[in-house]
């Protein structure tokens, strides 16, 4: 058992060694998440990170006292970005979480299940994907009224749709299979066959899923709070600071560039992470 | 043809109807009073309740339902609360510089997309193809928003290669004002001649352009690359290269043929993407779209004005699916109507 587990771990790791872009994704993925933990001790301004203004040092440029700058109320650009780390994680976590939840709980019922929750699911869910990404997300966050608690709801609501249809088709092609069908002949419950059987299957779509969206969230808040609809100041949001450099892009040039290249960076570490996943998970591919 | 027209258009009717619907819940679940947003802070009681029955305001749910499906399919989409203009009227003027500044965006999107994919299957081992791989997925990581920022400040504010903002200079319309034709400003300018205003408009139109077609270059470039790898494994096409045809014919008669239908549904797929980018985008180049005003509707919960945009994106969806689905019915003959 144990060196069963030990085999595991070695071949994963021999997977990151083997690939530099899941390396310097994974890199920059921990710098991310170190900087969601441990923002105060590891922003050089811990004070002016969480939002304390410091009017003596408004828009100062990129210097060694202040290595990205300072903002319109003279916070450490770096200290900023460093707390906007936590906010995106967390929307990111949040929102992805939900929608995988409910997509995962409904595909699963309405592909085991087939029938009339089946129709129903697919049909709502269609409904929903024909709109335009994120137009949903945002015509619902602009009724409910900006904010960030608003935002998070209106990118559940048009994300779960996403993580129904997939899990549904593939737990029907999964549900046809001889396992299945004798696990159900001898009495299996519907439950045990849904969680063991289908879910654990699908397990490797689902994560390749999750890693792509975690990095999409991220920008899809980010644009929210761009245009005044996301999260509001005083937060330390990223996307709200482009916005906010936005007015003195030509003078003072470092606020929103470096605030969007946080975003940027981790979107983009993110997808490299999920696109080297797939490749990874995808058996037709790993057998080569 | 004529059976997929027709099973297109119930779809989509059916379509359409579920989203009237559905803007007009969320319109009605609008914390903000639409009457008190209507008649403005220095009102009086009785000018909101004027105001409240000429919106239909006081009227039963359902019957403000049937009366806005009525209103919508008779073409009265009501009026924008901010500019109190008639919101199928800013639509039709908003339209056209927003189709145009699609449609160059998803030309650059195609053809850097194509050639970068097919260099990249090419070459599968070169460095080239490496970056080629890394710079599609920063395609569809970067933010529209920032890019458009940056974009703005290196070739706008330290090169001065390009104008900031607009779709033509603003002396154009004194020394060479636009015939208006078709509608689509650009467009009129070439039929007319005027050669002036399509230069200026050219000049306008690179930046957002590019800033837009950013997420469909990612899209495209990887999903042609993958495509064409898959099919140089094939066995015809190994047969083709055994029998010393040349690499060239190879890549553009015999592989490029089956590998871009898949490329024509990303396509599709990632223009929709960009009918929500131009929120953003014209936003950042102020552009005078359907795009900046809906972004303007959205923050000033112009209810009515969010109502038109959301059907509008809705059958602009839909239409693009069509075209999709009309283009690859065309090209590969395994696909039925």
């Amino acid at each position: 058992m144990d060196t069963k587990a030990m085999k595991i771990k070695v071949a994963k790791l021999s997977w990151l060694v083997a690939n530099p872009y899941a390396i310097v994704a994974s890199s920059i993925l921990t710098i991310f998440l170190a900087c969601a933990a441990f923002s105060s001790w590891l922003a050089p301004y811990p004070k002016e990170g969480a939002g304390a203004p410091n009017v003596a040092h408004t828009l100062i440029g990129p210097s060694r006292l202040h290595l990205l700058g300072t903002d319109e109320l003279g916070r450490d650009l770096l200290s900023r970005i460093i707390f906007g780390a936590r906010p995106a994680l967390l929307t990111s976590l949040t929102v992805v979480g939900t929608a995988a939840l409910v997509g995962t709980l409904l595909g699963l019922i309405a592909g085991f299940r087939g029938g009339l929750i089946d129709a129903a699911v697919m049909r709502l869910s269609e409904l929903f994907l024909s709109f335009p990404p994120l137009l949903l997300s945002l015509v619902a966050v602009s009724l409910l009224g900006p904010g960030l608690r608003n935002a998070l709801i209106a990118l559940i609501v048009s994300w779960w749709p996403w993580y129904a249809r997939l899990i549904r088709n593939e737990s029907r092609s999964i549900k046809s299979q001889p396992f299945v069908e004798i696990a159900q002949a001898m009495g299996v419950s519907s439950w045990k066959i849904m969680t063991r059987h289908l879910l654990r299957n699908i397990t490797s779509s689902l994560i390749v899923q999750i890693a792509a969206d975690l990095g999409t969230v991220i920008l899809a808040a980010g644009s929210l709070a761009f245009i005044g609809l996301g999260a509001q100041p005083p937060s330390s949001d990223w996307g709200l600071m482009v916005a906010q450099g936005r007015t003195v892009i030509f003078d003072q040039w470092w606020i929103s560039t470096f605030a969007g290249l946080a975003i940027f960076i981790v979107v983009l570490a993110f997808n490299l992470l999920g696109d080297e996943l797939r490749d990874y998970l995808d058996p037709r591919k790993r057998a080569k | 043809m004529i059976r997929l027209l027709w099973k297109r258009l119930t779809s989509a009717s059916l379509v359409l109807l579920a989203a009237s619907f559905f803007t007009f819940i969320l319109a009605r679940i609008v914390p903000s009073d639409p009457a008190l947003a209507y008649v403005g802070p220095k009102s009086t009681a009785a000018d909101e309740v004027r105001i409240r029955t000429m919106l239909g305001l006081d009227q039963p749910i359902p019957v403000q339902y049937f009366k806005y499906l009525k209103d919508v399919i008779s073409g009265n989409w009501g009026y924008s609360l901010s500019t109190k203009q008639p919101v199928l009227h800013e639509i039709a003027n908003r339209l056209p510089p927003t189709i145009e500044l699609i449609a160059v965006a998803v030309g650059f999107a195609i053809i850097f997309g194509l050639i970068f994919g097919m260099l990249a299957a090419r070459f599968p081992h070169s460095v080239g193809a490496a970056l080629i791989r890394v710079l599609s997925i920063a395609g569809i990581s970067v933010p529209a928003f920032w890019l458009g920022l940056l974009l703005q400040l290196l070739f706008v504010g330290r090169l001065g290669w390009f104008p900031a903002t607009g779709e033509f200079d603003l002396d154009i319309k004194f020394t060479n004002p636009i015939h208006h034709i078709t509608g689509f400003p650009l467009f009129d300018a070439a039929i007319t001649g005027n050669w002036v205003a399509v230069t200026s408009g050219l000049q306008h139109i690179v930046l957002p352009a590019l800033t837009l077609a950013a997420y469909s270059f990612g899209l495209i470039a990887r999903m042609s690359r993958a495509n064409l790898l898959e099919v140089f494994s094939q066995d015809y096409i190994k047969v083709a290269r055994a029998y010393g045809v040349s690499e060239r014919v190879v890549l553009f008669k015999l592989a490029l043929k089956n590998a871009i239908p898949p490329v024509i549904t990303v396509t599709g797929l990632s223009t929709a993407y960009l009918i929500t980018g131009t929120f953003f985008v014209e936003q950042v180049y102020n552009w005078p779209g359907i795009g900046g005003f809906a972004a303007n509707a959205l923050i000033s919960v112009d209810y009515p004005a969010i109502m038109g945009i959301t059907l509008l994106g809705a059958a602009g969806y839909l239409t693009i699916n069509f075209i999709v689905d009309l283009i690859l019915t065309k090209i590969d003959p395994r696909i039925e109507a």
